[in-house]
């Protein structure tokens, strides 16, 4: 059995209903010369700390994932794809329980989730999350908020403006040491999960403390067609010599 | 891949870029650990060089001298972490007459091509080279400025006639005190005088044989050959100087950068057969030699280590200009980079 330790989670399990009229999930749509996921995955792949990816994504679209990292990253002998759950957390417990399987769960092992449609995500983002998740066990990947926060329980009318400087937005990675993470959700009753949707909101209600790691306001989701256009001109800003 | 480029896009104002790497189309890929300030990244950062030349070289990413480690070899060559210093020279094709830091066509890091200010570098495989434990982290950081002086020092042996019991070097700074280091340990026969206008930059070259000030110098000093490592407005009176100090048929190795055009007393110069010898950047050959003289001799590691003013982590742009700036205020010595960005 493998001693791998470090996992990259690559989680391309949204089927990408928000994006308007495009046909296919947002991850799989090209940004530059390639898919968006594959920028993604090269961003764990090229990282030294991480041994192993694991992609995770719609059953149907798990052959086609499977054949574009083959076309593009060509090596893959540390790339598995397999299919996701029906919910984030779903899709996280199906990683933990495909890295126990394969390699064996210990209680420094790491699972490093990121959204597949993050590739903006650098290298110091993975490094900090792998650091501060070995030293406290959970870190989420954060900044500041530069809007300010409005909540309002009903829809109409606002219940309450938190103070700005207490308030971040989160981004992703969101990373682990997977033993925790695996006891906590299963101790959650069917009703909590359902309503937790995040998997760090899964430790705080478990009392366990979660890391802030800085995030950069480049680290993007591409969720919405201007987020597409957003990072095309990202991109297209290059400089040939 | 994405990557992050910090470019200069004017005077003292970095963007942040981003490009696409193909990492299969890359021999290596390495991610830069640590990183130093050079004067010439200075001169674009606080716009000293022509608006015409800014214009037509920024956007571009600072920095060319810097260490990091293997994060991808095609090759086979190095192991993934392998502790590498980088080249900045990037030449089109192999000469066996012209060398590569001469040649028509080559790119250079941080002129005109960008530097090492990015998340991740792509580049040949031969333009790595791998560090030996014996030279740290933040000396490794500007191997390239010592590789100069190598440089200097290597066409200085093809060009200069056998006569080499004094050799003067004209210049305080980095390179000065790098260059008369070297010939202190590769000339072991040799009287190394240096010649400056800082007092007490000159108590640092401790292992020099003599120094003295530009302004008071005895009148029986003679060198047989030198280097001028001066520079900027310095730079004619430095030549002209060693003109009138150097023997008959002497080298003169020139090393500072002028913005400008420089007048020199070229009577004298043809009276006395003096040859110049111009010099400017470095090899592959100049870096595997310096890395062969610092792990032969651990004492030049410690003197080089004096030459480090401060090294500061840097995680952000913000942190990088913050980083020019100081090195700006900084009195002597190398501002190092401990990249996180």
């Amino acid at each position: 059995m493998s001693r791998a330790k470090v996992f990259g989670i690559v989680l391309a399990g949204g089927m990408g209903y928000r994006m308007g009229n495009s046909d296919k999930p947002k991850q799989y749509m090209e940004l530059g010369n390639k898919p968006i996921i594959i920028h993604t995955i090269e961003k764990f792949y090229i990282h030294p700390e991480i041994e192993k990816i694991i992609v995770l994504c719609p059953k149907a679209w798990v052959k086609h994932t499977e054949n574009i990292i083959k076309k593009y990253i060509q090596s893959t002998s540390n790339i598995c794809v397999i299919e996701g759950g029906e919910t984030r957390n779903d899709t996280i417990m199906n990683a933990i329980a495909f890295v126990e399987e394969r390699y064996g769960l210990s209680e420094d092992t790491i699972i490093v989730t990121h959204d597949s449609v993050r590739p903006f995500v650098s290298h110091r983002i993975i490094s900090e999350n792998i650091k501060y998740a070995k030293l406290y066990g959970a870190c989420d990947t954060v900044i500041p908020a530069s809007d300010t926060i409005v909540r309002s329980d009903n829809g109409d009318y606002i219940t309450d403006i938190p103070e700005r400087k207490y308030m971040y937005q989160g981004q992703t990675p969101q990373t682990f040491k997977a033993p925790i993470l695996k006891e906590m959700f299963l101790s959650l009753s069917e009703e909590e999960k359902e309503i937790l949707t995040d998997a760090a909101k899964i430790l705080l209600l478990k009392g366990q403390k979660v890391y802030l790691v800085q995030g950069e306001v480049s680290n993007i989701k591409i969720t919405y067609p201007f987020d597409v256009r957003v990072a095309q001109t990202l991109l297209a800003g290059e400089k040939h010599d | 891949m994405i990557n992050t480029i910090y470019r200069l896009v004017a005077p003292r104002k970095f963007q942040m870029d981003y490009e696409n790497i193909d990492i299969h189309n890359s021999e290596v890929i390495v991610r830069p650990t640590y990183l130093s300030i050079c004067h010439a990244d200075q001169r674009y950062y606080q716009g000293q060089r022509d608006p015409k030349v800014l214009e037509k070289k920024l956007p571009m990413a600072l920095i060319h001298e810097a260490i990091g480690r293997v994060v991808y070899d095609r090759t086979g060559k190095f192991k993934i972490g392998d502790r590498v210093v980088m080249l900045p020279n990037l030449p089109p094709y192999f000469d066996e007459v012209i060398a590569e830091n001469y040649m028509k066509g080559t790119k250079f890091r941080s002129s005109g091509y960008d530097g090492y200010l990015q998340e991740y570098i792509a580049t040949n495989v031969d333009r790595i080279l791998l560090l030996p434990d014996a030279i740290h982290n933040h000396v490794a950081a500007f191997l390239e400025l010592i590789s100069v002086a190598m440089e200097a020092i290597n066409r200085f042996e093809q060009h200069s006639h056998v006569g080499k019991g004094v050799i003067g070097v004209w210049g305080d700074g980095n390179l000065g005190y790098i260059t008369s280091l070297l010939l202190k340990k590769i000339y072991l026969e040799s009287k190394i005088i240096v010649f400056g206008k800082n007092l007490e930059k000159l108590l640092d070259f401790s292992f020099a044989d003599e120094t003295y000030l530009i302004n008071d110098i005895p009148d029986n000093i003679i060198v047989d050959h030198a280097f001028e490592s001066v520079g900027g407005s310095g730079s004619g009176a430095a030549i002209n100087q060693i003109i009138d100090l150097i023997e008959p048929e002497g080298t003169i190795s020139i090393m500072g950068v002028s913005e400008y055009e420089v007048g020199i007393n070229t009577r004298l110069l043809l009276e006395k057969g003096i040859v110049l010898i111009g010099n400017s950047r470095s090899s592959l050959l100049d870096f595997k030699q310096t890395i062969e003289i610092l792990c032969k001799n651990p004492d030049t590691v410690e003197y080089l280590e004096r030459l480090i003013s401060c090294v500061i982590e840097v995680s952000n742009m913000q942190q990088i200009e913050e980083a020019f700036e100081n090195d700006i205020r900084k009195s002597y010595g190398k501002t190092i980079l401990k990249w996180n960005a």
